[in-house]
């Protein structure tokens, strides 16, 4: 390209994260470009919008120190991210730098930061289950392999530490295929990151993982990036390597406040609160990166953590998110109140590839009628505390008192488990037997007889 | 006037030229690497292109060519069974041309050029034909499809060939032209027919809640909106297969990647129960997913209707499913919102109504330029933000469709599927549809109906007083109808889309249980009278027997049979 060598000093206006250049060569639509400081320091930056006028560019460390004699150099090419196998066990920065004091990355390849769409004729149908050790994700809302599947949260709650039990807890079934973890956290703060760093270190689970972090006094145009460089990692490692990769990234919510960020700097059209117009097609591009694709042993499945703005899941972020994603976990701050952790809200709690994922030969042949009867005791036992509070417990029927009594100890016994407590699946689903039990035979309408013969007679 | 220009600017998906004169819609191919575009807006000597594929690294001074014809889609031999992009390249081409991801500048031809078909004339040479007129037949797999005379030609009939050949020979000349199997159409425009019917024939689709309860007309318009996660797609996926249409089209635009890899993963192994062949060979899926260029979404839902179109020409009725509308809105308002222009109601287009409106009135039952009678039923999924029905894309859309499937968070919860709520759906077809009931389920299905829905209603006024005093306060009688508009929720309504047997009741079992639901109620009634228990009545061994007949491989007998315990069992109790 013959702009390579060139530099600008023809900086018209400086607005926010942008910075608007005129009288340029022609210039690539997503183009790299930096700019040197008078100072002598360089940032770095993203052509957004471009005309033979004037140039957009996007600056990712934020434009404080730019001024009009700043020059501008347009490198002739999209954003690149090095990637090697040695990145396991790293710690890099939001913008992919090492943070953990080590080398380098000596990259094996330097793959575009923009993935490509999958063709829809390529992709295979997640249908492996991977176990999480927590029950109300691998009994009731089923994790499977290629699958996205968001932690709908709020401020406040422990998103974080069931992130990170995740993260640490998380295997597949049966054989013995390499797992690996890319933790992408955007905008946290810098006791969450050490806690995190921490965690991985004092756990081991560092030596399977890459860890990016971007905290929240880093430039928040950073963010729009950091997720970009964990889906790009975490293609090379599943589609090249072969690996079955879980992408965690938090907190998504960070991320779209940079994007209404540029998008306000850029005086465009705002969409709903503020947000950009084609936040959704932003979000699928990074959401839509989970999958498996045919003939390609390795996957990427997504959790990604967002908290809800005052707890509104009508909120754009979480809504969008919902129809993009395959499913959520739904954590409730009243369940919280009540000291119970995971405080996961099963009612709302949903993963929609779950049923490909378990049965006979995956999990276990009664899983799904297992898990439809807990939903629908539970949804009864929390209806009775409704009648409970206005009539009181006693004028309740017997059948009642026992299904009310049994969202009780549903909570207690299978919602709650501790941050370091690994269950297998089997477990939760024989745990799930103990608490339904409790429950009159007949009332157990979502199980067919066989299983009832199976596995609660002969306890 | 000229044809090749240059990129004067590129922002997202939007691509300013100069230097073409262009018409509005007219198809351009967007720098050196050819990226397909369409014309959206001109302002002076400026040509604004929406481009169908990524636009990064695009540069201005890159050239622009007009191709001085609109967005068409082709149509011939071939579609069937096709997995297409928005814009009709397909899938399976592509991915052999490209690997596993979706690059740009690649072209592909929506028909296989290779592929011969055994055309098998009609019409005699020196017959007159008009447009739209059938002048053959083709076996597309094992689907009888029709060649059609192109609109716009008609004439003598100068030559005709009977043999095999590709979908660009020409099979007959008339009135001058050279007539081949294929033709193509601007999607954007409807395709002419003789007359439009009322529609007053129901889309049968082995779905209780849907065919009993809230029909939709071969011809008309249905909308589904539900929050994420209210098993939309399970509904729509379940009328693609079940449908007494014999064509589907099926539009994922804008949607989840997992999701449509199911559905084609799915298809291509789902039987079909009419035939026992292949429900693909009847089926055209356009995948465009949420992560694919934003231009080409807005482009998916034109070129289904346009396919669709086609195969209603012929005398087929099609059912087309796009899932979701909302995602085709969204892909306007980011493109305008690209074009700066000034947004309507939270920041869509004020066209946007317009647009829906014409879309859905793209759905009729009719008679055909080739003197079939053919439709189009049309079930749009609407995504609401924040399951807010309040939103324009609902509102607007509300505002055209006759049908409305409410999908039920609340019931999802209960996991009551489908979630189709009772009290709050409606089809506003029932009365021009009565008659077919009439005649063709049983002359009191009608009133039957009725009941079923009005004890439904009676029952959500009587929860009202339960939740407050709880059931026991109620008299005998009310207890009785909870039971029964229980049953009705639980036995009929629900319907289990995984399961083999109840996947798919006919309509005369349809009837057969609701007819015994009611006798239930009446018997109950009686044996209350009698003096008989309510917890007596409610445990009849008979009703629990009902709750699992519609599982059995032998559901019909079952069915009887429970008829038979009823009968016997009340009587005991003295009804």
């Amino acid at each position: 390209m013959t702009a390579i060598s060139k530099e600008y000093k023809t900086i018209r206006e400086i607005a926010g994260p942008l910075v608007f250049v005129e009288k340029t060569e022609p210039i690539a639509n997503q183009e790299l470009a930096t700019v040197k400081l008078p100072d002598g320091s360089i940032k770095r930056g993203q052509v957004l919008d471009t005309s033979d006028d004037l140039v957009v560019v996007q600056i990712f460390e934020g434009t404080a120190g730019i001024d009009k004699d700043s020059s501008v150099r347009f490198l002739g090419e999209t954003m690149k991210m090095p990637v090697s196998r040695d990145m396991l066990g790293r710690i890099l920065s939001g913008a992919g730098d090492p943070l953990d004091g080590g080398p380098a990355i000596t990259p094996e390849k330097r793959l575009d930061i923009v993935g490509a769409a999958i063709n829809p004729w390529a992709r295979d149908n997640p249908a492996d289950f991977i176990q999480t050790g927590v029950s109300t994700i691998d009994a009731m809302n089923t994790l499977v392999r290629g699958q996205k599947l968001p932690i709908f949260s709020g401020s406040g709650l422990p998103h974080n530490d069931m992130a990170m039990q995740i993260a640490r807890q998380a295997k597949v079934l049966g054989d013995d295929e390499e797992f690996a973890v890319v933790f992408a956290a955007m905008g946290i703060t810098n006791e969450e990151a050490q806690n995190f760093m921490k965690e991985f270190e004092r756990t081991g689970a560092l030596k399977k993982a890459v860890v990016f972090l971007n905290l929240a006094d880093d430039p928040a145009i950073e963010r729009i990036v950091t997720p970009r460089l964990a889906l790009t990692t975490a293609e090379y490692m599943a589609f090249e390597l072969d690996m079955q990769v879980l992408v965690i990234m938090t907190d998504i919510t960070n991320y779209c406040e940079a994007l209404r960020q540029i998008g306000a700097a850029r005086e465009e059209v705002p969409g709903r609160r503020g947000y950009p117009g084609y936040m959704y097609t932003d979000l699928a591009e990074l959401y839509e990166r989970a999958g498996r694709v045919k003939g390609k042993k390795g996957s990427i499945t997504q959790i990604p953590i967002l908290s809800m703005p005052g707890d509104d899941i009508t909120h754009p972020i979480p809504d969008l998110s919902g129809y993009i994603t395959e499913g959520q976990i739904v954590m409730s701050r009243d369940i919280h109140r009540a000291g119970i952790y995971p405080p996961v809200n099963v009612s709302s709690s949903l993963s929609r590839l779950m049923n490909s994922g378990i049965g006979d030969g995956k999990t276990r042949d009664d899983h799904k009628a297992v898990s439809d009867q807990l939903y629908a005791a539970y949804a009864e036992g929390k209806d009775l505390r409704g009648l409970v509070a206005i009539v009181g417990k006693e004028s309740l029927s017997e059948r009642d008192r026992k299904f009310l009594d049994f969202a009780d100890i549903f909570e207690d016994r299978f919602v709650r488990q501790s941050p370091d407590e690994d269950r297998s699946i089997m477990e939760s689903l024989d745990l799930s037997w103990d608490l339904l039990s409790t429950l009159p035979e007949d009332q157990l309408t979502r199980i067919d007889r066989k299983y009832i013969e199976k596995y609660l007679k002969k306890r | 006037m000229s044809n090749v220009g240059v990129i004067y600017r590129v922002a997202g998906p939007v691509v300013t030229a100069i230097g073409i004169s262009p018409r509005m819609y007219d198809v351009v191919q967007v720098g050196k690497e050819k990226l397909m575009g369409e014309v959206i807006k001109i302002v002076g000597d400026k040509s604004i292109i929406q481009v169908y594929e990524n636009t990064s690294g695009l540069t201005p001074g890159e050239p622009v060519e007009n191709t001085g014809k609109p967005l068409v889609v082709e149509l011939g031999p071939g579609l069937l069974s096709s997995v297409y992009d928005g814009i009709q390249r397909p899938l399976p081409v592509l991915r052999d041309k490209m690997g596993d991801y979706i690059l740009r500048g690649v072209t592909a031809p929506g028909l296989d050029r290779a592929k011969k078909w055994d055309f098998e004339p009609i019409v005699k040479k020196g017959d007159t034909v008009s447009s739209g007129q059938a002048i053959g037949t083709v076996m597309e797999g094992t689907m009888p499809t029709k060649i059609m005379v192109p609109i716009g030609i008609s004439g003598k009939v100068e030559e005709i060939k009977k043999g095999s050949f590709t979908v660009e020979e020409t099979v007959a000349v008339i009135g001058g032209e050279k007539v081949t199997m294929m033709q193509k159409w601007p999607v954007r425009n409807p395709r002419p027919v003789q007359q439009k019917f009322l529609p007053d024939i129901p889309l049968i689709t082995g779905q209780r809640v849907l065919d009993s309860v809230f029909p939709i007309a071969k011809g008309g318009t249905a909308a589904i909106p539900g929050g994420f996660g209210t098993g939309k797609t399970v509904t729509q996926q379940q009328l693609a297969k079940w449908s007494n249409a014999e064509i589907v089209v099926y539009i994922g635009c804008g949607e989840r990647g997992n999701e449509m890899t199911e559905v084609l993963s799915e298809f291509p192994h789902l039987e079909d129960p009419k035939s026992g062949n292949p429900l693909m060979n009847r089926t055209v899926l356009i995948a465009n997913t949420s992560n694919m260029p934003v231009a080409a979404r807005e482009a998916s839902v034109y070129t289904g209707m346009t396919i669709a179109e086609y195969y209603r020409d012929m005398g087929y009725n099609v059912s087309l499913m796009a899932d979701s509308t909302s995602r085709w809105a969204e892909a306007m308002r980011e493109i305008s919102s690209r074009l700066e222009e000034m947004p309507g109601e939270e920041g869509y287009p004020a066209y946007l109504a317009g647009r829906l409106s014409e879309f859905y009135e793209r759905a009729s039952r009719c008679r055909t330029l080739c003197g079939e009678e053919g439709s189009i039923s049309v079930i749009g999924a609407v995504s609401p933000p924040g399951g807010d029905l309040s939103e324009p894309v609902t509102q607007n859309t509300l505002r055209i469709v006759r049908v409305f499937w409410a999908l039920d968070t609340k019931l999802r919860e209960r996991r009551h599927f489908p979630t189709i709520n009772w009290l709050t759906s409606y089809t506003l077809y029932d009365k021009q549809m009565r008659q077919w009931y009439v005649d063709n389920v049983a002359p009191d299905f009608p009133e039957l109906r009725e009941w079923a829905m009005q004890t439904l209603q009676k029952e959500s006024e009587l929860q009202e007083i339960v939740q407050l005093v709880g059931s026991d306060a109620l008299p005998d009688e009310q207890k009785i109808t909870l039971e029964v508009s229980r049953m009705l929720r639980e036995i009929f309504l629900q319907q289990n889309a995984f399961h083999p047997v109840d996947t798919y009741c006919p309509m005369e079992r349809q009837y057969t249980m609701l007819k015994l639901i009611r006798k239930y109620s009446d018997l109950a009634q009686k044996a209350l009278a009698a003096g008989a228990q309510v917890s007596a009545i409610a445990g009849v061994p008979a009703r629990l027997r009902f709750n699992k007949a519609k599982y059995e491989e032998n559901v019909d007998e079952e069915l009887a049979a429970v008829s038979k315990d009823m009968d016997a069992q009340f009587s005991a109790l003295g009804a």
